[in-house]
């Protein structure tokens, strides 16, 4: 049995360094060769500026924007260090509600965001997953039913016309992979984005 | 529930089928030491790995050494993975600089990732710096999956080997799986995941300005690398809290795809290994059957749930299914599917949160852990406690004619049986143990996330994971607390060691015995009565383990929700 000693301490030091040095830092430096920008984390770019990443859902709350899905994220209260405070698409701190299927507080949640979209707009169903939180708090899209939902909302805050609003989001739909896998989505901040853009127009 | 959500389900299982083959005849080839496509590149690594270790690679051992050396391997990963996360602050790396981890959570975290748990009681980008995810956790990703499949490759010899005293040389084993099937994969892996998007950078958290003008702290890192062994070695701990729901642990649904895929390949693989090391596939794809059927009864299940939805959301008039703590890119059918694979393998990653599935959608993954993570299972660990259970249901069928059992040319005897039922019965004594006092004991209690039976389910799915080494979680219960770290510990530890160890023993009394040649007497183990024998034995065995607990959780939950109740 003394002869396996040796080998616990020197091939157990060997394989970390091997796969825990060795491999994540060859691997940052390849894949950063060669897929740059994905490397670094999507990151977009605006006048210079850093206004999100292409993956990462941030918070909309002005009209004029599509808003996307409700973010259960939470930050360190900054009065009291024990205790957390909501603080909705922190990237830094990803998470879900975590509330159950027969959850009061969920149950009030929805019914309270049901009834608000409903007189916002009264000739839609409600999508479901605008009044559902994401798993990671971070979630970049909508669907497409979401998108449309909230286009007069949006052409009335920015004086455009309906249809224009709404060929925005057909083209911003991405479909499933290959017409199989996956939902399709529309992400919020490249939406949000070509909106700007053809409002400068 | 739709035809191109089942298509979805339909592909993977195919998939995942056709890659047993070939991937279980190159890791046979690896295991047998013989020559492989990268041996030129790998083998000059690999003598020198042994030479500066002084390990004799034709030296076997015996199966009481293996396991000694396979436990000694284990308490320096916990010293390497406490260390690190004691001495964060000071260390390199660290650009977040996040300061020491508290001696319970570097506790919990170091046993949770040497037994291939991986629970997150650590809120990756919020907790652990760089090093941390580099040198504690990705190293022991790799080598608890390679400790798994050693063992397994060392249980498959037990059946494969007539009188013998040792079963493999267990560095060997370890080295070989590390060198030519995790680390070769992992590479290419990686670079997949890159492409979709996933991170890969040393640089700080990016700092953004969104287009309503707000400060956002983006948190990056050597992501890419971390997330292709976490799925490919049945980890499942997360680079970022929220897993692989996080855009980037799991930007695409092509990604979420590959991702589902590298959890069972392996573990499906090994059955075709079993099966030529035994000198007959079909053995190996009667099990791999055992194991689709329990599958696909449960991806069935949680799909079901999932889609109809909630009495609550359907009473508001919400169609589309369950989205609560679901990703949009994902939907109702990849969530449900990666929930049951994640907890069929003992992956426990997760891209949905299983807290806020529905009572059925979410019970069918706390059975899949409750069963021992048998169906694909852990890379080895589902292997080995698939062939526990296998050795019970030849015993009972052995019982039933009177014959003394046989399984593929092995006598079974008391010995074997007796550790094979020390091994499944430890299980429950953990889970059902541990969720009794989570229950009653006040500073337990207050960690519950939820009211009424979903708080007790919240327990019972973590001493469940922990126990089967899963490490998902229903993940409103808050377990950084001492009292959860310490008995998730000990469930993660037993759970882990207290199946080894029995299992090893087997190993060493089968490897010792005469193979006996099949006669007109011998109880086929290739054919449809075999499997449902097997299929019969775990649901049964299963049943009468947990069937009271889950009714005290999620079942009598579902009915609380049909009859619109909320607590």
């Amino acid at each position: 049995m003394l002869r396996e000693i040796r080998p616990a301490i020197v091939l157990l030091l060997v394989l970390t360094a091997i796969t825990g040095i060795a491999y994540p830092l060859a691997m940052t430096a390849i894949a950063g060769a060669i897929f740059p920008a994905q490397a670094q984390g999507s990151l977009i770019e605006k006048d210079g500026k850093v206004v999100g990443s292409a993956l990462i859902g941030q918070e909309f709350k002005d009209d004029k924007y599509f808003h996307g899905r409700l973010s259960a994220t939470l930050a360190p209260d900054p009065n009291d260090s024990t205790k957390t405070v909501s603080a909705p698409y922190n990237a830094a701190n990803s998470g879900g509600s975590n509330l159950g299927p027969t959850s009061k507080a969920l149950a009030d949640r929805l019914k309270e965001d049901v009834d608000e979209l409903k007189a916002e707009n009264p000739n839609a169903a409600v999508p479901v997953d605008l009044v559902t939180t994401s798993a990671s708090g971070l979630d970049p899209d909508i669907s497409p039913e979401a998108a449309q939902f909230q286009v007069p909302r949006v052409a009335k805050a920015r004086n455009m016309p309906e249809d224009a609003v709404k060929q925005l989001v057909a083209s911003n739909v991405q479909g499933r992979f290959l017409g199989l896998l996956g939902e399709p989505h529309v992400n919020v901040l490249a939406l949000n984005l070509a909106l700007d853009r053809a409002a400068a127009k | 529930m739709t035809m191109i959500g089942w298509l979805q389900i339909i592909l993977y299982c195919v998939i995942v089928v056709a890659l047993t083959k070939p991937l279980g005849w190159y890791m046979t080839r690896v295991f047998n030491g013989e020559r492989t496509l990268l041996s030129p590149v790998l083998r000059p690594i690999e003598a020198g790995i042994y030479w500066i270790s002084g390990v004799d690679e034709r030296r076997e051992q015996h199966w009481l050494t293996y396991t000694v050396a396979m436990l000694l391997f284990h308490v320096g990963g916990f010293l390497i993975i406490y260390g690190v996360m004691r001495l964060q602050a000071v260390l390199p790396f660290n650009p977040a600089g996040q300061s020491a981890v508290a001696e319970d959570l570097s506790f919990n975290t170091a046993i949770s990732f040497i037994t291939n748990t991986n629970w997150q009681n650590y809120g990756g980008e919020s907790t652990i710096s760089y090093l941390v995810q580099m040198l504690g956790l990705t190293h022991q990703n790799f080598l608890s999956a390679a400790t798994g499949i050693a063992l397994a490759v060392a249980l498959i010899r037990g059946f494969s080997r007539a009188s013998m005293r040792t079963v493999g040389n267990f560095w060997v084993d370890v080295t070989r799986t590390t060198l030519y099937v995790l680390l070769p994969i992992c590479v290419v892996y990686t670079l997949f995941l890159v492409w979709q998007g996933i991170p890969q950078t040393l640089g700080d958290y990016v700092e953004a300005t969104t287009l309503e003008g707000a400060k956002q702290t983006i948190a990056v890192g050597p992501v890419a690398s971390q997330v292709a062994i976490k799925m490919l070695g049945t980890n499942g701990g997360g680079f970022f809290n929220a897993n692989a729901a996080h855009p980037f642990e799991n930007p695409t649904a092509l990604s979420n795809f590959v991702q589902m895929l590298s959890i069972f390949t392996l573990g499906a693989a090994l059955t075709n290994v079993f099966g030529r090391m035994v000198g007959n596939q079909r053995q190996g794809f009667a099990i791999l059957a055992v194991m689709g059927v329990l599958f696909v009864a449960g991806v069935a299940v949680t799909y079901w749930a999932e889609a109809s939805g909630t009495s609550t959301l359907q009473a508001l008039g919400l169609t589309g299914g369950n989205m609560e703590g679901k990703e949009v890119r994902f939907g109702i059918v990849a969530s449900s599917l990666f929930a049951v694979i994640t907890t069929a393998a003992s992956c426990g990653a997760v891209n949905a949160m299983h807290d806020s599935f529905t009572a059925l959608g979410g019970m069918i993954p706390l059975i899949n852990m409750q069963l021992g993570e048998i169906i694909i299972g852990g890379v080895g660990a589902g292997l080995y406690g698939m062939l526990l259970f296998v050795v019970l249901a030849i015993f009972v069928a052995g019982l039933m004619v009177g014959r003394t059992p046989e399984y593929v040319g092995k006598k079974i005897e008391a010995r074997e049986v007796k550790m094979a039922m020390l091994a499944i019965l430890v299980l429950p004594l953990m889970y059902l143990g541990w969720t009794a006092v989570g229950v009653v004991y006040p500073a337990a209690v207050a960690s519950m996330a939820n009211a009424g039976p979903h708080g007790f389910t919240e327990v019972l799915y973590a001493f469940t994971s922990a126990t089967g080494n899963n490490g998902s979680a229903f993940a409103g219960l808050t377990g950084n607390t001492l009292f959860y770290n310490l008995t998730l510990a000990s469930a993660m530890f037993v759970g882990r060691f207290f199946m080894i160890v029995p299992a090893m023993a087997i190993v060493g009394s089968l490897a010792a015995k005469k193979s006996i040649p099949p006669s007109a007497g011998t109880f086929p183990t290739t054919g449809g009565l075999f499997v449902g024998l097997v299929v019969g034995v775990i649901l049964i065995i299963g049943g009468l383990t947990f069937f009271p607990a889950l009714a005290l959780g999620p079942i009598v939950e579902h009915l609380a929700m049909n009859a619109a109740q909320v607590f």
